[in-house]
């Protein structure tokens, strides 16, 4: 059923202004530090002073007689201290994905900074003085701190399992036979570093006991569906646990994983009180997760033409001390490490390690975002070699419509890489002349492929409630998270379109697992995607029902009545939704609609080389180009002009899509220049925002979004998820340009001024 | 010891140890909840306020040096309900994601509009500086700043 007849868009593709800007911008919204309870428990972590070590005796009993503190629970007081981690949402069992983590270490301590006790106390103070009153004896064990270092033979194991902790094969074609007969071949190695989400708000939650012993939780978080990962910490049942997540301040992938919300619901069901608890930036940069660090080997071959014959790769990613995301990223790292570019002969083995860092898991880009340094940076030094132009050596390899990736995954819609590499070489024009003479200026371009949506053997599912009140207003009820790039009120924006209802006459409830209909993680670029389609779905199922009845009432033909203007309309005649809802209710046609959007599904990727098949729904594409100054002396890197263009099918608020490209630029841009958690053995030296360097206004440059809308995407109304994508070309595009600035390629991220001097 | 101030025209008289910073108070005693926590080493601006009229991280000051001062959060400003218009340029442009920044970004780029350090763009930049954003890149911020900046210059 087509729910969208061919007439001019109401509110779909309009810059609307987001209802929860309002709000916001007056300081009114309640983020997750933001709420409180009478006679709540403020809590604290006691955290690993060392990056491994065995734990001797931890003794709590000079904390406990702080005055003051009310609980402390260490491993042995969690009912179930194992966490198996599968994939967070509503996914089916999948095996070869699952992993363990603990809630609270026991027995040994794997990270710097892992949590060893919950410590609840009636102030901040109390807990945070009995904290360090918790005495812990260690054995120090040997640390391994290098992936490659961590997969060799006699390495300190991190697990006793070993320290492998994924693995991904993939080899289509010949490669071999390709290498011998090529043209020309590049062999570069590259390196991706530690990376924070540093989100503003940092981990935060307020839980409590409620009625029908219910645990409930509000946190700031990417995913209500840990409630039921919080039910097996407790041993209790699932419906005996409620996730709540206000407005998130910031996710990018770092509220994807649980962070606050398994101490405060272990507290609760200790004490039957209600706690908070909130991360201080410190504990936030030492010890949440980050994103996985990568070392690439690119061996690439070409034809006379440029045209990719061989691409031969291997990957070593960092996981850190716990499994969690890895293998996904992993997953994400090998189906995108070709690039959006055809090559028929494609050998990949990826590799992720355990080591005694903080875990990585989920960040914006997700595993995609770091080969796009190597991808791109092979095509750069092809092109180099062959002395064509970058972006047309990249013209003559973009994958197209209908064409298969390596791993077997065939691309069934439109392709704009073309399209977008034009409007990005229109927009740049003559490259800019040095301001002194000692300074050089560079240009870089970098294309890059992201998945949205789940991987499709996850069979994705979302579902949405839609429903008229009796006066004729709209609700929206749906459990997505919003963590800032408007997932709300693009669902406001949906929901309005098809029934012809006024943005202000809808009111969404959002992100509340036992009250509002569960539609999944907002991870994996998704939710506009998932929770769009749901919402499309539901409301325009609903207007079907009701569009008997209205025709009766308008005394025309159902095809005439029209949905609009806060009613409905034949002709001349016009009947507001209160009259028509009245008449709804004393005829017993519902008003109201639950539907469930399913995404298609698939069959799993068991990590054999010979496994082909689709991976992921659909991808999203970009071009960027990156104009820079750089002093070659002090290092120094300004970024002059940057274009980042993409395909976003349908733009529902293209001032939210250019937000999201403009933030992803700037996110791109501290990962490429500034951004890297530091570590020494095991121990994390990156303890506050003065050290962890994300751009300021000043280091952002004037960014060109360039929005293009080739009507083909798998969301509502035809649109592509935009929320990863825009963040992957960023870094190849710097080094692109560094290396046209400097006549020398950097290759181990981030390009900070003492490596671009020293370059 | 005893505190006295005044937040948002609301008069505050509360017991207070000498070691809470500003920000603790206004969010733990004074029901300020829009100052926001964001490092607490005044590096962020999230916590941004006014302090006599002067912009400050409240993270880095002491309740007890606000003694007898007023104190304005972004809470405070607009009248009747309404947003003032720099809140007002922030939401029409595009300017808030999040939003956790926000209450900074108002209060932050108010006073650097005051003291006429809100020029060019680079300017406005400069004067944005103290104010992480994670989310928008701070193009729609700039833009929102400026567009501000000039309806001042036509106002007066």
């Amino acid at each position: 059923m087509s729910v969208v007849r061919d007439r001019p868009a109401r509110l779909v593709g309009r810059a609307l202004v987001r209802h929860d800007a309002v709000e916001k911008v007056a300081g009114r919204t309640r983020y997750a530090a933001d709420f409180g309870l009478p006679g709540m428990l403020k809590a604290a972590l006691k955290r690993a002073d060392l990056p491994h070590a065995r734990l001797l005796r931890v003794d709590t009993s000079a904390a406990e007689a702080v005055p003051g503190v009310a609980s402390i629970l260490t491993a042995k007081d969690v009912p179930e201290n194992t966490v198996w981690v599968d994939v967070p949402g509503q996914t089916f069992q999948v095996g070869a994905l699952k992993a363990r983590a603990n809630v609270l270490a026991d027995g040994v301590v794997r990270y710097h900074g892992e949590p060893i006790a919950i410590v609840a106390a009636e102030t901040e103070d109390a807990a945070l003085a009995a904290v360090e009153l918790i005495d812990v004896d260690y054995e120090e064990l040997a640390v391994v701190t290098d992936p490659r270092a961590a997969l060799e033979d006699g390495a300190p194991a991190v697990h006793e399992e070993g320290n492998l902790l994924a693995s991904w094969q993939l080899h289509e074609g010949d490669v071999d036979a390709a290498f011998g007969g090529a043209h020309a071949v590049v062999d570069q190695s590259y390196e991706t570093q530690f990376v924070d989400h540093a989100y503003l708000e940092p981990e935060a939650g307020v839980a409590w006991l409620d009625s029908g012993d219910v645990i409930t939780v509000r946190a700031a978080t990417q995913v209500i569906e840990h409630f039921r990962d919080l039910a097996r910490i407790l041993c209790v049942p699932d419906n005996r646990v409620r996730v709540i997540a206000p407005y998130v301040g910031g996710g990018f992938g770092g509220k994807e994983d649980m962070t606050v919300e398994p101490f405060l619901a272990l507290v609760v069901q200790r004490t039957g009180r209600p706690v908070r608890m909130i991360w201080s930036r410190s504990e936030s940069l030492l010890a949440r997760e980050k994103r996985h660090p990568m070392k690439l080997r690119y061996r690439t071959a070409c034809d006379a033409e440029g045209r990719l014959v061989a691409q031969d790769i291997v990957i070593v990613a960092d996981g850190g001390a716990y499994a969690l995301l890895s293998a996904l990223v992993l997953l994400y790292a090998t189906t995108c490490a070709q690039g959006p570019y055809a090559c028929p002969n494609v050998r990949i083995d990826a590799r992720v390690a355990y080591t005694n860092h903080t875990p990585a898991s989920a960040m914006r880009g997700f595993g995609a975002m770091q080969v796009a340094l190597g991808y791109e940076g092979q095509m750069d030094l092809l092109a180099a070699e062959l002395g064509l132009d970058p972006l047309e050596l990249r013209r003559r390899n973009f994958v197209e419509r209908g064409d298969t990736l390596a791993v077997g995954q065939r691309l069934d819609t439109h392709v704009a890489l073309p399209e977008l590499a034009d409007r990005v070489e229109a927009a740049l024009g003559p490259k800019p002349a040095p301001s002194t003479p000692e300074r050089r200026v560079g240009r870089g371009v970098a294309c890059n492929l992201q998945p949205y949506g789940r991987c499709v053997w996850l069979n994705d599912w979302a579902s949405a409630w839609v429903g008229f009140e009796l006066d004729g207003t709209l609700v929206v009820r749906i459990g997505v998270p919003d963590i800032g790039g408007g997932q709300a009120s693009s669902l406001v924006q949906v929901a309005g379109e098809v029934l012809g209802v006024d943005p202000a006459d809808i009111v969404i409830h959002i992100g509340d697992s036992a009250l509002t209909p569960l539609t999944g993680t907002t991870t994996a670029t998704r939710q506009l995607y998932m929770s769009g389609n749901a919402v499309l779905q539901a409301a325009g199922e609903l207007r079907e029902e009701l569009r008997p009845l209205a025709s009766e009432l308008l005394e025309t033909e159902p095809d005439d009545v029209q949905f609009a203007d806060g009613g409905v309309r034949s002709g001349g005649r016009h009947l507001p939704f209160r009259d028509l809802i009245g008449a709804a209710a004393k005829r017993e046609v519902p008003w109201h609609r639950l539907s469930i959007f399913r995404a298609p599904g698939g069959e799993a990727w068991r990590s054999d080389a010979s496994w082909r098949g689709r991976v992921f729904p659909d991808f999203t594409y970009g071009c960027h180009a990156v104009d820079l100054e750089v002093d070659s002396e002090t290092g120094h890197v300004e970024v002059l002009r940057y274009v980042a263009a993409h395909d976003v099918g349908r733009a529902i608020n293209p001032q939210s899509v250019e937000g999201q490209i403009e933030g992803a630029v700037v996110m791109g841009l501290g990962y490429a220049l500034s951004e890297r958690v530091v570590y020494e053995d095991g121990v994390n030296l990156t303890g506050t925002f003065a050290q962890y360097l994300i751009p300021t206004a000043v280091e952002a440059p004037e960014i060109e979004p360039i929005v293009v809308e080739s009507g083909e995407g798998l969301g509502p109304f035809s649109a592509r998820g935009i929320g990863e994508p825009p963040v992957g070309a960023v870094a190849p595009a710097v080094a692109g340009a560094l290396a046209d600035a400097l006549g020398r390629r950097l290759t181990i991220l981030p390009f900070t001024p003492e490596r671009v001097a020293e370059a | 010891m005893t505190l006295e101030l005044v937040v948002n025209g609301r008069r505050f008289r509360e017991p207070v140890e000498p070691h809470v910073t500003l920000l603790h108070f206004l969010r733990d005693k004074a029901g300020a909840t829009d100052v926001k926590y964001g490092c607490g080493e005044g590096v962020c601006g999230a916590c941004t306020v006014l302090l006599d009229g002067v912009a400050v991280n409240a993270c880095s000051v002491l309740a007890v040096q606000a003694e007898g001062a007023r104190v304005e959060t972004v809470a405070g400003l607009g009248e009747n309900g309404s947003l003032h218009p720099l809140q007002q340029e922030l939401v029409e442009r595009g300017a808030v994601q999040c939003g956790f920044c926000t209450p900074g970004v108002v209060l932050g780029s108010l006073e650097a509009v005051r003291l006429g350090l809100a020029g060019d763009r680079p300017t406005i930049r400069r004067s944005l500086a103290g104010n992480l954003c994670r989310c928008t890149g701070y193009g729609k911020i700039v833009d929102a700043v400026e567009a501000y900046r000039d309806r001042q210059g036509h106002a007066s």
